[in-house]
């Protein structure tokens, strides 16, 4: 108990980093079963649909079958780095995600002033990015210490991709930061804050439209996805630099794309979406029922979906979860609730949609070719945020004169 | 002992144990690795200074850029482990005893210039100075303007050496 008063910085962010971690690792079993539905309605299948109802239990079970599953070594491997890049993989995934804000500076949870951010830095960003750029070594690091030819193939291929469309990917933020004049994401955000014309909200996305587009590209080639998920590419290297890894280890490096997903997303929002800003103006206000009337629809489709469900599981945990969203959604309409979770609540929204854009995007491209990637990556998309970083700074030296 | 003073004491072990096995390393593989434990090392020594635009460019530059690319290199060759010779005996005679010689000649002088206020712990702590990004990017486009302009064109002309070494082939 003396420990906690004498250190009440730290004593906060370990449950701020208890609660974050506890909510991200759930988003990240989820994101898995939710990608699968997407691409499988695109593909007219129906996904996972066996283990609990419409699939829900399905990453607990495979969860579980990872852990379970006999956890192989090659003799020829060495040792140490095969072992150490899924965890440098996963941690550093997780890890950036502490430099991300969810909510303005002046929360207040029971009467206490909070940040909803675990590590709160003036540069941020640049550390964000730092962070990132180390999660290179794991691919590299597993691709080589496999010894072995695809993963060897899978590893040189990632590690020429992610440095090349790094440089991209960076140079398409440093628009957003000319406006912003700041490293600090509650001054990037509260720079978006205000409209043009009395309704068009001041996101960085309408002036840097050109950076967001360059964003999003490089950033799903940055996380090795489709179209750009050259190194696992399975018809031809058949998994890539985690060919060998098998059991928990492989699923670290999944659960590490994924966290690196949730991470691009978040950052693509606060940058260019507003963050945690309403997109309506602030005179409207009804606007901070949304949460709650969100999980009331929310919660009805439950009951009526598991109603009307054939399994016989799904009709009783439908309704319950159904009625567990309602409940919480009333709770949000609570004068001490409901200032608090309007931030979270348009973040998590503006995330939840990129993501969704994320898996739109995997289940529409095809893959590109290697040398297709890498001259799309230094002979178009370099070039065009160059363009984007000249004209932004000749308008933001205008404006300044 | 406070919190800073561990994290100190940590990372400074931490980059001597990783210029150790730098240098110490029979595969080159782990040699960078070990390299690039020293930098994140000292990042985070910086990072504890107060310069955390500094810390975030140290990993970002020389970790997350110029070491990938060394690793790159290294996988690409596909160098193999390092031989061992006893070819060199100047290096065991001459350079090992010149080499301890040298540390006690800088241990000497640091402890001259510092003794007086000679616990680490009054380093750590004395330096609590948050020095800003807008600072330093003044500092560095008014009165380091000129060799600043001149790394760049050092590093331009590294890039067009690349490009004219690389059309050469075909």
């Amino acid at each position: 108990m003396e420990f906690v008063t004498q250190h009440p910085v730290l004593v906060v962010s370990l449950i701020k980093i208890a609660i974050a971690l506890f909510v991200v690792m759930t988003a990240l079993a989820y994101l898995t079963w939710f990608e699968r539905k997407v691409v499988a309605r695109i593909q007219s299948r129906w996904g996972p649909y066996w283990v609990g109802p419409h699939g829900l239990l399905q990453p607990l079970a495979d969860g579980i079958k990872f852990l379970f599953k006999e956890d192989i070594v090659p003799p020829a491997a060495d040792k140490l780095s095969y072992v150490l890049a899924p965890f440098l993989a996963m941690a550093l995934a997780l890890s950036t995600l502490a430099l991300i804000p969810i909510g303005p500076a002046t929360v207040k949870i029971l009467g206490q002033r909070t940040q909803l951010v675990i590590a709160h830095s003036n540069v941020a960003l640049i550390l964000l990015f730092a962070i990132s750029s180390i999660g290179i070594y794991a691919v590299v690091l597993a691709g080589w210490s496999s010894n072995s030819k695809y993963p060897l193939m899978g590893g040189l291929r990632s590690s020429a991709q992610m440095i090349s469309y790094e440089v991209s990917l960076t140079l398409s933020v440093v628009g957003v930061l000319l406006l912003a004049g700041s490293f600090d994401f509650y001054d990037i955000v509260g720079g978006q804050s205000g409209r043009w014309f009395h309704f068009l909200p001041k996101w960085h996305i309408i002036p840097q439209i050109l950076g967001f587009i360059c964003y999003l590209t490089a950033a799903i080639a940055e996380t090795n996805r489709v179209p750009f998920d050259l190194p696992e590419a399975e018809t031809e290297l058949v998994a890539g630099f985690h060919t060998e890894y098998s059991s928990f280890k492989f699923a670290m490096f999944f659960m590490a794309e994924y966290a690196n997903m949730i991470t691009v997303s978040c950052l693509a929002t606060l940058l260019f979406l507003g963050g945690w800003l309403s997109p309506f103006p602030a005179s409207w206000h009804w606007q901070l029922y949304l949460p709650a009337a969100g999980l009331l629809l929310g919660g009805l489709a439950l009951i009526a979906g598991g109603l009307r469900s054939v399994q016989m599981n799904a009709k009783i945990v439908f309704p319950i979860l159904g009625i567990i969203c309602i409940g919480v959604g009333y709770l949000c309409t609570f004068a001490a609730v409901m200032p608090v979770i309007q931030g979270p609540f348009w973040f998590m929204a503006k995330v939840f949609f990129l993501l969704f854009f994320y898996v739109w995007v995997r289940g529409t491209l095809p893959r590109f070719r290697y040398d297709q990637l890498m001259s799309f990556g230094w002979k178009f998309l370099l070039p065009l945020s160059l363009i984007n970083l000249v004209l932004t700074s000749l308008v933001v030296v205008l404006r300044m004169r | 002992m406070n919190i800073a003073m561990l994290v100190f004491i940590v990372c400074g072990v931490m980059a001597v144990v990783g210029a150790l096995a730098l240098i110490l390393a029979r595969e080159p593989v782990h040699s960078a690795l070990a390299l690039v434990l020293v930098m994140i090392s000292l990042a985070i020594l910086y990072l504890l200074l107060g310069a955390a635009f500094v810390a975030a460019i140290q990993i970002l530059v020389y970790a997350g850029a110029i070491m990938v690319l060394f690793v790159f290199v290294i996988m690409l060759l596909n160098a193999g482990e390092e031989v061992r010779t006893n070819a060199s005996h100047l290096a065991k005679w001459v350079g090992l005893p010149l080499g301890i010689f040298f540390l006690f000649e800088m241990a000497y002088f640091l402890f001259r210039e510092y003794g007086a206020r000679s616990t680490a712990a009054g380093a750590v702590s004395a330096a609590p100075v948050v020095a800003s990004t807008q600072q330093l990017s003044m500092k560095l486009f008014t009165v380091y303007l000129l060799p600043f302009e001149l790394t760049s064109i050092l590093i331009l002309i590294a890039v067009l050496g690349a490009i004219v070494l690389a059309k050469r082939e075909s």
